[in-house]
């Protein structure tokens, strides 16, 4: 693993590569892809991009949990988390690719 | 939503692109965040989240069906962690 860390900067640079478009425009239109998911998983939507993977949104109901330090019983309020369950072929290429 | 409903959201506020570069667009980036984690590399995007891979060691399994043991070999999976800001989004906080 070369532990690398990829971010917007990467993305967006790939973007201006691959379509020729303004380094900040390339920047911008990354940013709205982000947004537009994240707002759609904030609807309550289900995001899912074929090949890539599947977002979805999930409801926790409250539990009582536990300080693990003092042992202390704490009310856990009920939420939605995000869960990814990645497409067949990601598993398969990050599997094949990270292969000793 | 499905990958073509982004695009064409995307191409609905870009009209001076045309829909094929927005796909081009769209695929790129996803491309890029499965290559980066096929080379081992983590993608950090603040605020969404983060992708990264994590190391399965090897195991004894067992055939569900048959209950014969197998060998698992080691393997990497991909991971993605909710970034602080779509968490408290999710839940009414931003």
């Amino acid at each position: 693993m070369s532990g690398k860390t990829v971010t917007r900067m990467e993305l967006s640079e790939a973007v201006f590569r691959e379509v020729g478009l303004s380094r900040n425009e390339s920047a911008q239109l990354v940013e709205s892809v982000l947004e537009h998911m994240s707002e759609a998983l904030v609807r309550g939507e289900q995001v899912k991009i074929s090949s890539f993977g599947t977002f979805s949104v999930r409801e926790k109901s409250a539990r009582m949990g536990r300080n693990p330090k003092t042992g202390e019983e704490v009310p856990i309020n009920p939420r939605r988390v995000l869960t990814f369950r990645p497409s067949h072929l990601m598993k398969d290429r990050v599997a094949a690719g990270n292969k000793r | 939503m499905i990958r073509s409903e982004l695009i064409q959201r995307i191409a609905d506020e870009n009209p001076h692109l045309y829909q094929r570069d927005v796909e081009r667009i769209v695929n790129t980036i996803f491309d890029e965040v499965t290559d980066a984690m096929s080379r081992g590399d983590r993608v950090e995007l603040r605020g969404f989240g983060a992708f990264s891979v994590k190391k399965r060691n090897a195991r004894t399994g067992r055939n569900p069906r048959t209950g014969e043991s197998v060998e698992v070999e080691e393997k990497h999976v991909p991971f993605f962690k909710t970034g602080k800001l779509l968490r408290d989004r999710l839940n009414g906080k931003a």
